[in-house]
């Protein structure tokens, strides 16, 4: 009976120690010293939100860089992943119709070799980056539509892309919506 | 992978090898009563819990009252975490509005959290509101992993001391535990995760307007604090559904490493402190070698598969750069620290995963189970994975002691039936039930009806959630719906066996060890720290592991990488 009695107040001690405590003590100094990054990397256009620059959004456009297949349609209110198995024929199909869609929409001749996570889902649903390889195969697509020479487009694309392993070696991928953005802020200024 | 790689993955876990040897003094210290740099701080609210909850300090309890109490412990857990979710609608700091969590999913919620398995039916973001995940998930990764922590203690204790009734105390263990070794260690990797970009907000969602001018809601909240006890307690739980796959679980490469970190830094730690408490450090090194070394293997194998362009892929167009098999794999992590972490995840009872386990190719998915289903003894989860890797090193010396025909010793104390006997029972009763239940599953309509793949991965999914849930581990092939009455009920089943068959008989062991006399070491001891040692125990756990679950392993992962060299697609 005694050992009934703690276990019940080491319970709620505990629980008011690391639920609400420790939680709220750690919102309180995280929105104090890191306010931007604490409420989800906003980034803001015209003092509207468009959107986390951690978080994808949906590109369709011919004037944007498209980034990964997404199962929830980068809605992030819902994150999720299709996992599919090596072996399902639905994901081979899909997989199939998918590198069809980005040879058309790119103009890439039918037996052109795709960088894998242009047509590959993400586990997330929500991932805001694309590989190096990926960004290449839309580039004439978008300095055609853009009306911009492809060197420019490459630029930019230099400029915006990240590095792994503190910038000293490794893959480099590029985060589409800022690479979006960065276009749109180079057209407009002109 | 390149040279750079190998070179960055060995200087992680020289980093981190160095931090678990100072960590492990510094938790042998604790455990034994001595005053560390934290006291100063700490102490006094140790002392003010003490008082306010009626616990005298110096009281030593007997096995089966620190067993006792550890049951009570669990069942209040349970009891409170499963109110708090089917009442959510009614309680506040629920900006997005969501009712109370169906009575099926919740009992599987509280279950899970409180067993320290963290596996989810639900997802995270649509289904717990923030005083859910604060008040009740949040603090039950504390608490279970604490009492997980506290509850190898008796075991350690067990071989030190000499004709001992008592085993400690489970109260003082589990707020040492919490207070000295969780909270600290919490608060630097929650600010630095949210320096990092991980979400700690209690303001609502965000309603963002993209660029091409549709509207996106962004889920965010409290997460930082949660993850970063997630990863350290051995949880796993997301915030979201897609766990630390979401970029607001981790954000970035950087994030990525100090998450992994968290997860083996105190498994690692439980391994040295184990040798500084017997005050035979050699012996701590002997395990953590054997650990080490089956990890490296594990890893191994992983690394091969994922590097592997999958003959499906290429076969459908796809070039094949390093990172090819990027299904259900983020941008940011690539092959490479996606497999680091599923290995990681998965030899400890962690569970988070920041690649989707289910997409990994056929023989990963075999290395990810056969970690799991042995048990989850390389490093293993917090506190309990020493359990099981103990348990492991009894059942090796069994065997070794029938080679040379004496009776088999540990540390100094002779290993008797009784002590045979219940490893045995921790051992084979979570096995057996894991694959009773499969065969349950893969017989009945409701069982099949949630697979998300057909033929030789379906059943692996639905293998690999028995295994999750009788390890404790959490992780899921998650394409498997489990969110129906019948899988969060056996699931939830298949959790309790795993957790109560590894401690009650851990506690009954460390018992019947403390009531013992240490022999002194003859010449003709077999010595605990040799290389010998070492092979010895590898090869058991790889038998037995491979014993139990190769035939049905071959149906499923084996079966399905044959599939897919033959482009046999389903």
């Amino acid at each position: 009976m005694k050992q009934f009695k703690i276990s019940i107040l080491i319970f709620l001690v505990l629980s008011f120690v690391f639920g609400i405590l420790y939680p709220l003590s750690m919102t309180g100094i995280g929105q104090i010293l890191f306010p931007k990054k604490a409420n989800g990397s906003v980034v803001f256009l015209n003092g509207r939100i468009i959107g986390s620059e951690l978080v994808g959004q949906s590109f369709k456009s011919p004037w944007y860089f498209h980034g990964r297949p997404s199962v929830v349609n980068y809605d992030a209110s819902n994150s999720g992943a299709s996992n599919f198995g090596p072996t399902n024929k639905k994901f081979i199909d899909q997989v199939r119709e998918a590198a069809e869609r980005v040879k058309r929409e790119n103009g890439l001749p039918a037996d052109a070799k795709l960088p894998p996570d242009m047509v590959l889902a993400s586990a997330s649903g929500l991932d805001p980056d694309i590989s190096l390889e990926s960004a290449l195969v839309q580039v004439n697509r978008i300095a055609r539509v853009r009306g911009i020479d492809r060197p420019l487009v490459i630029e930019i694309l230099n400029k915006t892309r990240e590095k792994q392993y503190f910038n000293l070696f490794g893959n480099s991928f590029v985060n589409v919506l800022k690479l979006n953005l960065a276009l749109d802020d180079l057209q407009k200024r002109k | 992978m390149y040279y750079y790689d190998i070179i960055f993955i060995t200087s992680f876990f020289i980093l981190l090898i160095i931090s678990s040897v100072l960590l492990g003094k510094y938790m042998a210290g604790l455990y034994d009563g001595k005053r560390t740099f934290l006291s100063p701080v700490i102490r006094p609210l140790e002392l003010f819990i003490y008082r306010l909850c009626g616990i005298s300090e110096t009281e030593e309890m007997t096995w089966k009252r620190y067993a006792r109490a550890f049951v009570i412990f669990n069942a209040t857990g349970i009891a409170f975490l499963f109110l708090l979710q089917t009442a959510q609608g009614f309680l506040p700091l629920n900006p997005q509005r969501l009712p109370g969590v169906r009575w099926d999913t919740a009992l599987n919620a509280a279950v899970s959290f409180v067993t320290n398995t963290n596996w989810q039916s639900y997802g995270g973001e649509t289904t717990m509101s923030y005083l859910t995940q604060m008040l009740g998930l949040a603090v039950q990764n504390f608490l279970s992993a604490g009492i997980g922590m506290a509850v190898v203690l008796p075991l350690i204790r067990g071989f030190i001391s000499r004709e001992s009734e008592t085993v400690g105390n489970i109260w003082v263990d589990l707020t040492r535990s919490v207070l000295y070794i969780l909270l600290p260690l919490s608060i630097v990797v929650c600010l630095v995760l949210i320096s990092l970009g991980v979400v700690q907000t209690l303001k609502p969602s965000l309603i963002a307007h993209t660029l091409e001018g549709a509207q996106q809601v962004i889920s965010v909240g409290p997460a930082a604090s949660q993850i970063a006890i997630k990863q350290l307690g051995s949880n796993g739980g997301g915030f979201f559904n897609a766990n630390s796959a979401h970029p607001f679980e981790n954000p970035t490469f950087l994030s990525d490493l100090v998450e992994n970190f968290s997860i083996l830094l105190i498994p690692f730690a439980f391994v040295f402190m184990f040798g500084y408490m017997i005050k035979k450090s050699r012996q701590g090194r002997a395990l953590f070698m054997v650990m080490l070394i089956l990890f490296i293997m594990g890893l191994g194998i992983m690394l091969y598969a994922e590097y592997q362009p999958s003959p499906a892929l290429t076969h459908a167009g796809l070039a094949a750069p390093v990172n090819i098999n990027m299904e259900g794999k983020e941008t940011r992590f690539g092959v490479l620290w996606s497999a680091l972490w599923s290995q990681s995840t998965t030899v400890t009872s962690n569970g988070s995963v920041n690649s989707m386990h289910d997409s990994f190719m056929p023989l990963s998915g075999l290395v990810q189970m056969f970690n799991i289903g042995i048990g989850e003894v390389i490093f293993g989860g917090v506190g309990v994975g020493l359990i099981g890797m103990l348990f492991y090193v009894i059942l090796s010396m069994f065997v070794a002691g029938l080679m040379i025909g004496r009776t088999p010793e540990y540390l100094g104390k002779k290993l008797g039936p009784y002590e045979m006997v219940m490893a045995m029972i921790s051992m084979l009763l979570p096995m057996i039930a894991l694959v009773i239940f499969s065969a349950i599953a893969i017989s009945t309509a409701a069982g099949i009806s949630s697979l998300n793949n057909p033929s030789s991965h379906g059943l692996s999914e639905i293998l690999y959630a028995y295994s999750s849930a009788h390890g404790n581990n959490g992780s899921a092939f998650a394409g498997l719906n489990a969110n129906i009455v019948f899988y969060n009920c056996t699931l939830a089943a298949g959790m309790l066996i795993g957790r109560f068959a590894t401690i009650l008989p851990a506690l009954a062991v460390a018992g019947s060890l403390a009531k013992k006399k240490i022999v002194p070491d003859s010449g003709a001891t077999f010595p605990t720290t040799g290389v010998m040692f070492i092979i010895v125990v590898i090869s058991v756990i790889i038998i037995m592991g491979a014993l139990t679950f190769f035939p049905v392993y071959s149906l499923g992962p084996i079966l399905e990488h044959l599939f897919l060299n033959e482009l046999k697609l389903f």
